[in-house]
């Protein structure tokens, strides 16, 4: 066992995937010479040669694009978004040209490529560091879409993606690279796309979160548990795209009441789908309204008060859990 | 006619004179082809957009000829010719108009977005200019790998203007990749004209500032394209990195078969089509003493056979199945991800 940090095991699984398969390479702004702009690709050009980590221009669009043009003859490419505010500009790319390559090609031609999206706010980010952009493509066939929430997550998911013969977009948090650290076994291990994980068990309410919302979530869990004697069972999707339907109807099943959390911004987001899943398939079983707690419909500003006002955190999840208990 | 017309084949060590007859050959083949989708479109046995290439024979013809099995290549939704050149069955490509499960995309998409990986042709979206970049990273593979092939990436003046277009050339620029980029400047993106579309008369002139070669041909000539190809393709495939070739051409119909390009002059037409490179091929094979007549009958009849068995074939393919609309999002785990692409033998139907 050995403690690492959520960007350490992006760094790790990086490492590892480029020495088990050679035709796994890494693509991006500042991902060689400078090791990535939070050193997630570091020490990767030192091991691997700058063929297979090469810096690119500022042109999102053709570090997807030719991330596309080489999965295609067979190689596994890795590339990066700097943050994932920038993976507009390869939307196209991403969108019409990876999702829907394998549907156009009658079946005949595969995209196993990895889009890194460094993602979330709570960094001072402002407006254009601080995106949530991951619902622009839960809602795209042909893409995977994958949110790690713990450091094991990160290093796990990562692999499975690289190893998927799938375009994966792999958001990342940017708050959690070094807030979290975990003990992680050393060595190969995958986690499976398409499959959330329980973080809390709890039979009162369901709280069904991801990515950077995960910790404060669970901190929420914990204190209503101790003050109020409430047991919330906490859901990890971990991937977004394919949702884990049954898992997220099994625990609304299970406690009849539901809170969706994410740092996303509410209208369109990923809770509005989750919500529909259950009205639709366990509304019988339901002991009160879905509620949602988000960021606020509106850009993540950059101000202290206007964040804090902006974000979901601790005290709102608190606050919500209460309220629909008491429902 | 020779043997070889109507077969794969590469100048040497057929005479030159054979190969020629056998461009001729494929020139006549893709006009037969495209007039007859034409008049299906308007027999309503092709639905959906029909982008006629009618005209710009020559360019797919001249580009395609000199390249090598593997050369991944990129085509334009204009470019039915370059199926036809790298070996697709034409009885596949008509069954992918006609929505039929034979087809490329099994149904899924309509015209040319269907792709053909097994002969390494790379399915366009109509989001054009968007294949550069994907034609980029081909090359970017190819050069990775020390392959020995190159990555042919199509588009028109209309497509130069777009963002992914610079950021492709520009990279391919930096790093020396095996691509050609082919420009077909037909002059309209759609009905807007080349003048309100840039302020320069060549695109090719746009290569310089990424560091390499443009070049200019009259792209109705399939000589000018031939010539030029043969000898742009083989510094790129020597690793001295990317070119351009612009092609000056001109689109016969609509934008679409739809489009009864009612914003064009009759006159520029009439002018274009008085320069088609199929009567100024048949003018130079007579000049080299061919009996052109008898060649042309030889041919049309061979070429309306063809044809006509890709439309038997089509039309008697199925319809997919509706349950058919969710297969093919995505590939099954443990599925070979390069299953088509090892073979050497891409050897298809011509």
């Amino acid at each position: 066992m050995e403690q690492q940090t959520y960007i350490k095991a992006i760094n790790t699984a990086l490492h590892e995937e480029m020495r088990r398969d050679e035709n796994v390479f890494v693509m991006g702004e500042d991902v060689a010479d400078l090791g990535g702009a939070f050193k997630a690709t570091e020490g990767l050009r030192e091991a691997f040669g700058e063929e297979r980590v090469i810096d690119t221009p500022i042109s999102e669009a053709l570090i997807v694009g030719a991330g596309i043009g080489a999965a295609v003859l067979g190689m596994r490419p890795v590339v990066e978004m700097q943050f994932a505010d920038f993976i507009s500009c390869a939307f196209d790319q991403i969108v019409n040209m990876a999702a829907t390559l394998r549907y156009r090609h009658g079946g005949q031609a595969a995209c196993p490529l990895v889009v890194r999206a460094p993602s979330g706010a709570g960094v001072h980010g402002a407006l254009f560091h601080s995106q949530n952009p991951e619902a622009w493509f839960t809602r795209v066939p042909g893409l995977k879409v994958v949110a790690p929430a713990t450091v094991y997550d990160a290093k796990g998911l990562l692999k499975s993606a690289i190893r998927d013969g799938n375009p994966v977009v792999y958001f990342e948090h940017k708050r959690l690279y070094r807030s979290i650290k975990e003990d992680l076994p050393e060595g190969d291990f995958t986690v499976p796309i398409g499959v959330a994980e329980i973080r809390k068990e709890g039979s009162d309410l369901s709280l069904i979160t991801y990515g950077g919302t995960l910790g404060p979530s669970l901190d929420a869990a914990r204190i209503v548990e101790k003050e109020d004697g409430l047991g919330v069972e906490v859901l990890d999707l971990r991937t977004l795209l394919p949702l884990d339907r049954e898992a997220i109807l099994a625990t609304a099943r299970k406690t009849g009441k539901v809170l969706v959390v994410h740092e996303d911004r509410l209208t369109g987001g990923i809770g509005g789908e989750v919500a529909a899943l259950i009205s639709e398939h366990a509304f019988e079983d339901l002991d009160g309204p879905v509620r949602r707690v988000a960021a606020l419909d509106t850009h993540v500003a950059f101000s202290p008060p206007l964040e804090q006002t902006i974000l979901p955190d601790t005290n709102k999840i608190l606050e919500a859990i209460r309220s629909l208990a008491a429902y | 006619m020779p043997e070889t017309i109507g077969a794969r084949g590469e100048p040497d060590p057929s005479p030159r004179i054979e190969y020629e007859l056998q461009l001729y050959y494929w020139m006549k083949l893709i006009r037969a082809f495209e007039d007859r989708v034409s008049r299906l479109h308007r027999q309503n046995k092709i639905l959906g957009g029909v982008y006629s290439g009618a005209g710009q024979e020559a360019i797919v013809t001249g580009i395609c000829a000199p390249l090598k099995d593997g050369d991944f290549v990129a085509p334009l939704h204009r470019d039915m010719g370059v199926f036809i050149m790298r070996g697709v069955a034409p009885g596949r490509l008509m069954a992918q108009l006609m929505g039929k499960e034979t087809g490329l995309s099994r149904g899924k998409d309509s015209f040319l977005h269907g792709g053909d990986m097994e002969h390494f042709v790379f399915g366009s979206t109509s989001m054009l200019g968007s294949s550069l970049p994907v034609a980029v990273g081909a090359a970017l593979k190819f050069k990775m790998k020390r392959d020995p092939n190159i990555a042919v990436a199509f588009f028109g003046e209309g497509a130069s203007s777009r963002g992914d277009v610079h950021e492709a050339m520009n990279f391919a620029g930096v790093h020396k990749l095996p691509v050609l980029f082919v420009c077909e400047n037909n002059r309209y993106a759609y009905s807007t004209p080349l003048e309100k579309q840039m302020a320069i008369e060549d695109v090719a002139d746009r290569a310089a500032a990424y560091g390499f070669k443009g070049h200019v041909c009259s792209g109705n000539d399939l000589l000018a394209v031939l010539e030029v190809t043969e000898r742009v393709v083989d510094k790129v495939r020597a690793g001295e990195g990317p070119a351009l070739i612009e092609c000056k051409t001109y689109r016969y119909r609509g934008h679409s078969e739809h489009d009864a390009a009612l914003y064009r002059d009759k006159e520029e037409l009439l002018e274009w089509e008085s320069r088609d490179p199929i009567p100024r091929f048949e003018f130079y094979l007579e000049k080299k003493g061919h009996d052109i007549k008898r060649i042309r009958d030889q041919i049309d009849q061979k070429t309306h056979q063809v044809v006509q068995e890709a439309v038997d074939y089509a039309e008697q393919s199925p319809l997919p199945e509706p349950k058919e609309a969710l297969e093919d999002l995505y590939a099954p785990p443990g599925a070979s991800v390069t299953s088509n692409l090892n073979s050497s033998s891409n050897n298809g139907a011509r």
